[in-house]
């Protein structure tokens, strides 16, 4: 072979190379994305129901509820116009509380969310960009600030 | 008075980067060594104006002078001594006057000791240098100031964010910011070859050092950073594919690659368009990193800042350096030939993949990292990349590389040769499998095949390194520095790879409710909830709970998980208990009063975990080898 042709197997060899990895990694990609959804469309049945994704808004107040002792809680998402009830089992996070943003991971079964991870943000001034973007598609004007 | 001297330091600092920007790039109606001189001077100017500058920040955050609205907005005066100076770089522009002072570090290091080049090529990597200075400085000074002063003087500031009062954080910013700084050289070095017209192995061999530095500095920080977030955020995670974790990464990744290419630039003079080219994706890859951090595109646990403009000032910047240097490449870098070529199993070709595998998983990442924004700017929905695609995209290029490593390690240059060795390697591939079996079975669950490869790359890498030590010595000509290094950087990334197959493979994590007195057990651990009691910090009060492990009923250690609420406000934050012993850490975190008398509690087995971070110092280790023996190379 020719140093050129060598360059050029060399090139070929490369091509094949990326090609292949551009492959496997659009499908990685396909496979692993998560979608998200706010509270109000997955009352218009907008959100799939056969796969998980993630759900974000703010937890309504006085909303969480939990058996004394147990690890199971349910807690309502609010994006202001629309709510779903959310259930968990498991630890919540530092930052997870009532009138705040989260993100829950999960699945929907009978119009109910089952998380199975849970995401708060993570200091004061943080909200979950998705969160503020749906906030900002339905003010909380609905809602009268309590006394 | 001491913030106004801060802006001027800082202003100074401007002009003075300004005059070295032109004298190094404009056009030179002075004799070069007097231009060479003067541009000197103005490197060690800037030096010591941000010096002076950083000093006085320090110094009103160690005096709590609250004028100032960075030191009210990141220190109290509760705050340990520690993170008082630690709080200089906690936060958005502090942490940029740090960027500058680093840059302006390696800036005096290369006017020093870079006497072996010739006085135009010098002239124009410290022109560059400044150039890049003369940047970040505009965009510190015009949008985030950190000597601005409050309008009203609070009599207590807020608190440093909780998560980063650790003394390994405390560390990590500086480390990192040294490895993103770093890569700056290595792309001054480029334009100025492009600019003159000349890249020499000479030249490559002087850039090297610079590079190993700065990919040293960021293998450090890296690792701090992820053993920081595994005891410290709380549920013992040490990796978590956030979008500012693959900011360092990015760069990370092309800094090892251009390693590796620079060393076949060096060597054999070739790969030398290619070694320019990785030299700008390396340095815009640091730009991006810290434009990704610092402009809040991205959230994320460390996005403390957010503001647009700064955002767009940073891009901007981003797309005038890189625009700048791929218009000249392309412009330019045709006219750098080489001559030679190589064989198929030769060492080059072995680090022609290395870089195609490690420049790819770069890419792939990146393209994680920037799709959801792509999306949401032409609103085109709302997703998220999160760990399955980045692990998927991590492992696939990353098995084969640390195979193609174990291998390509014992190539020659040009020739190959390896058939000398092949029987050798064969048994090397042997024992790492036998090695692989072994480990796999210690633990109980199997895994699986995926367990299986992990273990045999990571033992393939270590036996094949241990070998080309062994067999080099033997042959009595012994091993050059850098090979030293290499092998040693070699057996971090066995040891990291067997780290992660096994926490990945074999970790066990449940969330449990205990009431004091009750216990769990996790993977043949039993945690009994002895107690809970009070605590009082420095600046924090909180719950302890005190916990006994015990493995087969033998008392193994009483530890502590603590819930600290921090007087400066803001929410609790858990202090997870970690054990660690051998081969395994046990982790408790305390949740939170579920009632009736019981706790939430999150509870970890991590097999191996610790060798991740092990790995990352073998690494540097093998980097500081050959970086600090280098210079007593007869031959380099």
């Amino acid at each position: 072979m020719t140093p050129r042709q060598k360059r050029l197997w060399g090139l070929v060899a490369i091509a094949v190379g990326v090609a292949l990895a551009a492959t496997l990694a659009l499908q990685a990609f396909n496979k692993n994305i998560t979608y998200f959804f706010d509270p109000s469309q997955v009352v218009a049945g907008q959100a799939p129901s056969d796969r998980p994704f993630r759900l974000g808004g703010m937890v309504t107040k006085g909303s969480v509820q939990r058996t004394a002792g147990s690890l199971d809680v349910s807690f309502v998402l609010t994006d202001f116009a629309h709510s779903v009830t959310v259930h968990y089992t498991g630890m919540l996070p530092d930052l997870f509380r009532e009138g705040q943003g989260v993100i829950a991971h999960g699945s929907l079964r009978a119009g109910d969310f089952y998380a199975d991870e849970v995401l708060a943000k993570h200091d004061e001034k943080y909200m979950p960009p998705e969160v503020a973007k749906s906030l900002k598609d339905h003010p909380p004007a609905a809602e009268k600030p309590s006394p | 008075m001491m913030p106004e001297w801060g802006t001027l330091a800082l202003a100074l600092a401007i002009v003075l980067s300004l005059s070295g920007a032109v004298l190094g790039l404009g056009p030179m109606p002075l004799p070069v060594e007097l231009n060479l001189k003067l541009l000197r001077n103005c490197t060690l100017g800037v030096w010591w104006a941000l010096a002076v500058a950083f000093a006085l920040l320090v110094t009103a955050l160690v005096t709590h002078d609250f004028s100032v609205a960075y030191v009210a907005k990141n220190s109290n005066t509760e705050l340990p001594r520690l993170y008082c100076v630690a709080a200089a770089w906690g936060a958005h522009e502090g942490s940029l006057l740090l960027w500058a002072l680093l840059l302006s570090l390696w800036s005096v290091l290369v006017a020093r000791h870079s006497r072996s080049l010739p006085p135009t090529f010098r002239l124009k990597v410290l022109g560059v240098l400044a150039l890049v200075q003369l940047g970040f400085l505009l965009f510190t000074l015009l949008t985030s100031s950190p000597f601005e002063r409050n309008l009203v003087v609070p009599d207590e500031g807020a608190d440093l964010n909780p998560i980063l009062q650790d003394p390994a954080l405390a560390l990590h910013p500086p480390l990192l910011y040294m490895g993103y700084v770093g890569t700056a050289v290595a792309f001054a070095f480029a334009v100025a070859a492009m600019l003159t017209g000349h890249l020499d192995q000479a030249f490559a061999r002087w850039v090297r050092p610079w590079t190993l530095a700065s990919w040293l500095a960021l293998t450090l920080g890296i690792t701090l950073g992820s053993f920081w977030a595994y005891y410290e955020l709380g549920w013992g995670g040490w990796w978590f594919w956030d979008p500012v974790e693959n900011a360092s990464f990015m760069p990370w990744l092309a800094a090892t690659a251009l390693i590796h290419s620079l060393a076949v630039t060096a060597q054999r003079g070739l790969f030398r368009q290619w070694t320019l080219l990785l030299s700008i994706l390396t340095f815009s890859l640091s730009l991006l990193g810290t434009f990704l951090v610092r402009s809040g595109v991205l959230v994320s646990v460390h996005s403390f800042a957010a503001d647009p403009t700064r955002g767009l000032f940073i891009l901007g910047l981003l797309v005038f350096y890189i625009v700048g240097a791929l218009l000249l490449y392309a412009l330019k870098g045709q006219s750098l030939t080489q001559r030679g070529g190589f064989d198929a199993t030769s060492r080059e070709s072995f680090l022609l993949f290395n870089n195609a595998l490690l420049v790819t998983t770069a890419l792939l990442i990146l393209l994680g990292t920037l799709w959801p924004l792509f999306l949401e700017v032409f609103q085109w929905g709302q997703i998220s990349v999160g760990p399955p695609y980045f692990n998927v995209a991590f492992m696939i290029p990353m098995l084969p590389l640390v195979a193609l490593a174990s291998v390509g390690a014992h190539a020659a240059w040009k020739h190959g040769a390896l058939w000398r060795r092949a029987r050798g390697l064969a048994a090397t591939a042997a024992i790492a499998m036998v090695l692989a079996v072994l480990l796999r079975s210690v633990y109980p669950s199997g895994g699986s095949w995926l367990t299986l490869c992990g273990f045999f790359a990571g033992c393939l890498i270590l036996c094949s390194s241990l070998a080309l030590w062994w067999w080099d010595l033997r042959a009595s000509f012994g091993l050059r520095h850098a090979a030293v290094g290499m092998v040693v950087a070699h057996l971090g990334i066995g040891v990291f790879t067997i780290g992660v197959t096994g926490v990945s493979s074999f970790a066990i994590e449940k969330d449990v409710s205990l009431a004091p007195q009750e216990s769990a057990v996790v993977a043949d651990y039993r945690v009994t909830f002895i107690a809970l009691q009070p605590v009082k910090g420095p600046n924090y009060d909180g719950l302890g709970g005190t916990f006994e492990l015990r493995h087969a009923n033998q008392w193994l250690a009483t530890v502590e998980s603590q819930k600290r609420v921090f007087h400066a406000g803001g929410a609790p934050m858990t202090h997870a208990a970690i054990f660690s012993r051998g081969g395994y850490d046990l982790f408790v975190a305390l949740g939170e009063d579920l009632g009736a008398g019981k706790w939430s509690l999150r509870l970890q087995y991590k097999p191996l975990v610790r060798l991740i971070w092990w790995g990352g110092v073998l690494m540097a280790l093998g980097g500081l080898w050959a970086l600090v023996f280098r210079a007593k190379e007869v031959k380099a």
